[in-house]
């Protein structure tokens, strides 16, 4: 096992090479660079000389195989090299924002777990009941509705209800705070995030507990747990739950991983700074180096993910071993 | 001999989008306590059905007992509330089923699926548990019980499953057993051990038997008695040597006659059951063997015989039954 986990972290390198050279490629090859947006953006001339200039200071004029060097030395070397829109460090820019962005994935992971786990098994021991047909509706609404929908409900919902039971409008501290100084303050403010992507990421979970469960319960080792005598409850989570979790485990990960770095709407609806933001706005100012950075800290959290993922798979099912 | 289980009139339906299957459609027998009673017939004869309905183990839906009774040491299974039947499954009567590849939970060691029945039903601790456990792969001729306890269903063998599922019906004593093609899915040699250790087993332990096959060796080795079961009914019962050497019933004889045995000449042709078995959604009034049975007459066509005695402990539901007398050593 040891071994596999060693083997498949090694694996990871060609990736992250492969992911390095694309990113490095596909952001060369949109028209535009950063110097033209800082100098040009307000629609004024600007001497190209002075352009020529910011690009020598950034490093674009360099010749590509330059540039990618330098790239793939800063992320070897965990330096990460310099923002070319703020000039300062890239790692203390995404340190800014990561422990925000992983406290929210890690909550809204759970907020969705809470909710997929429990209604993906009652709705599918009820199946066909009206218990079912309100899972299904509840999950198929959190696909449905956009999240960013759901946050501004959730702020005004907020507002409203604090308002007619305390007679003053609440509203989530807009400062982000960190969980170690004032653990109650920034839960009051990440949980609202955690429930408007948790929810709606649960709906799939839930909808995949559902039918994994549905056909288990099939299987003729459930009949055989009957024939035993065995109290349904045990039945459920003993025998037929593990054996269904498998591929509600593949999507809970998957999400999990893709919120690290996807959270954009989320972000912006509660004023969040985190890693969404950071991202799009440096892909909009045509920040190579950052943008850089960041697409391989996400291709990480996924290369780690799967991993995790595939170590979960053999913990549930003793029939997966690695070798 | 005490009457362990006596079925009465046990009807079993199952409502799906072609129509309503009468699967069981109101068989009668009894079992002894420490008898073996086989229970014979073709795929979809309602042989199954019939067994996992006296632990109302039938899927519903689409599955749904219709009526009659299944009396567990005078008590009836079927009234009894759903706490009452899961104290009896298990306990009471243990089952052994026909796949032991999928019928042992994949993700959950041997130890743990033999020690959960004795917990639910004896509250034993999870040493005596364990110590039981020892001792139960042990009977059932399993080597390192130890070791083998915490190994998977996917490390045995299917013969060593199979030993495991019976160490499983066996863990709290029961009084019956009931196998549902226990060794159909396994090798020749393999069926024979398994149907060996179970018969000792149940002898040794004067625990009954019902056996469900198709396999009419199984029935002539093993059997005390045996039922005939065609089209969801019993068509012909009696003791093993009766039905064996002097059947009554044409499906029997058909069944008799399709199989290879050791005391007929070699190169003698085996004579197939022609046609195929009825749409159990289309049942009419007439008996439900008459399309594919040589001797039907024009009574088979709307009257349907019932079970009646052709000899001591001998039944047969055939309006030829008496002319099947002559000459028919099948």
């Amino acid at each position: 096992m040891y071994k596999y986990i060693i083997t498949r972290l090694l694996l990871a390198v060609p990736t992250l090479l492969g992911a390095a050279l694309l990113v490095f490629i596909l952001l060369r090859a949109v028209p535009g660079d950063i110097c033209e947006i800082k100098l040009g953006g307000t629609g004024l001339y600007v001497d190209p000389a002075e352009i020529k200039l910011c690009q020598d200071k950034v490093g674009l004029n360099d010749p590509m195989h330059v540039q990618f060097y330098d790239f793939v030395t800063s992320y070897l070397t965990f330096d990460l090299g310099e923002s070319m829109w703020t000039g300062r460090p890239i790692s203390y820019e995404i340190g800014l924002r990561f422990q925000l962005s992983l406290q929210v994935a890690i909550m809204a992971t759970l907020v969705a777990i809470l909710i997929a786990i429990p209604l993906g098994t009652i709705s599918a021991i009820r199946q066909n009941t009206w218990i079912d047909y309100f899972v299904r509706t509840f999950a198929i609404a959190g696909i449905a509705i956009p999240s960013f929908f759901l946050g501004i409900m959730i702020i005004l919902g907020l507002l409203i209800a604090t308002q007619a039971w305390f007679g003053e409008p609440w509203m989530p501290p807009i400062e982000y705070v960190s969980p170690l100084e004032d653990p109650l303050a920034n839960m009051s403010q990440l949980i609202w995030p955690a429930v408007a992507t948790g929810y709606r990421y649960s709906a799939v979970a839930t909808r995949m507990t559902r039918s994994a469960l549905l056909e288990v319960l099939r299987e003729d080792y459930v009949r055989t747990a009957r024939a035993k005598g065995l109290m349904e409850k045990i039945i459920i989570n003993r025998h037929a739950l593990k054996n269904a979790m498998l591929p509600v485990v593949t999507i809970i990960t998957l999400e999990f991983a893709f919120l690290m770095g996807g959270l954009v709407v989320t972000e912006q609806v509660f004023n969040l700074n985190g890693l969404g933001n950071l991202f799009v706005e440096s892909v909009l100012n045509h920040d190579f180096t950052m943008t850089q950075q960041l697409v391989m800290l996400v291709v990480l959290i996924f290369v780690i993910t799967n991993l995790v993922t595939d170590v979960l798979y053999a913990w549930l099912d003793p029939r997966i071993r690695y070798s | 001999m005490t009457r362990l289980l006596e079925i009465e009139d046990l009807r079993v339906q199952f409502f799906t989008s072609e129509g309503i299957v009468r699967a069981v459609d109101g068989i009668t027998y009894h079992v002894d306590a420490g008898e073996t009673v086989a229970i014979v017939g073709e795929s979809g004869s309602g042989k199954s059905v019939s067994a996992l309905s006296i632990l109302r183990l039938v899927p519903d839906p689409p599955g749904k007992i219709m009526g009659g009774k299944v009396k567990f040491n005078g008590e009836d299974l079927l009234q009894i509330d759903d706490i009452a039947i899961r104290r009896v499954r298990g306990r009471d009567i243990g089952m052994v089923f026909q796949e032991p590849m999928t019928s042992l939970n994949p993700v959950l060691s041997i130890g743990r699926q033999l020690t959960e029945t004795l917990e639910q039903h004896l509250s034993s601790n999870k040493v005596e548990a364990h110590a039981r456990a020892i001792e139960l792969l042990g009977l059932v001729g399993i080597s390192e019980p130890e070791r083998r306890l915490k190994q998977y269903p996917h490390h045995l063998s299917g013969g060593m499953r199979q030993r495991v599922m019976i160490a499983m019906s066996l863990a709290c004593n029961p009084k019956l057993i009931i196998a549902d093609e226990p060794t159909t899915a396994l090798d020749v040699t393999i069926q024979a051990q398994i149907l060996e250790l179970m018969k000792d087993l149940t002898r040794h332990m004067g625990v009954a038997l019902i056996i469900i096959t198709h396999n009419l060796g199984v029935v002539a080795r093993y059997a005390d008695r045996v039922n005939v079961m065609y089209a969801g009914r019993i068509v012909e019962s009696g003791v093993a040597e009766d039905i064996y050497h002097r059947p009554r019933h044409p499906y029997t004889r058909g069944l008799l006659r399709s199989v290879p045995r050791l005391d007929q000449p070699r190169g003698e042709r085996l004579e197939p059951i022609f046609g195929q078995p009825p749409d159990m959604t289309q049942l009419d009034d007439g008996c439900a063997f008459r399309p594919r049975c040589p001797f039907a007459v024009g009574r088979c066509e709307h009257e349907r015989p019932d079970l009646e005695a052709v000899g001591p402990g001998h039944e047969s539901a055939c309006w030829q039954r008496d002319e099947l007398d002559k000459g028919v050593a099948a």
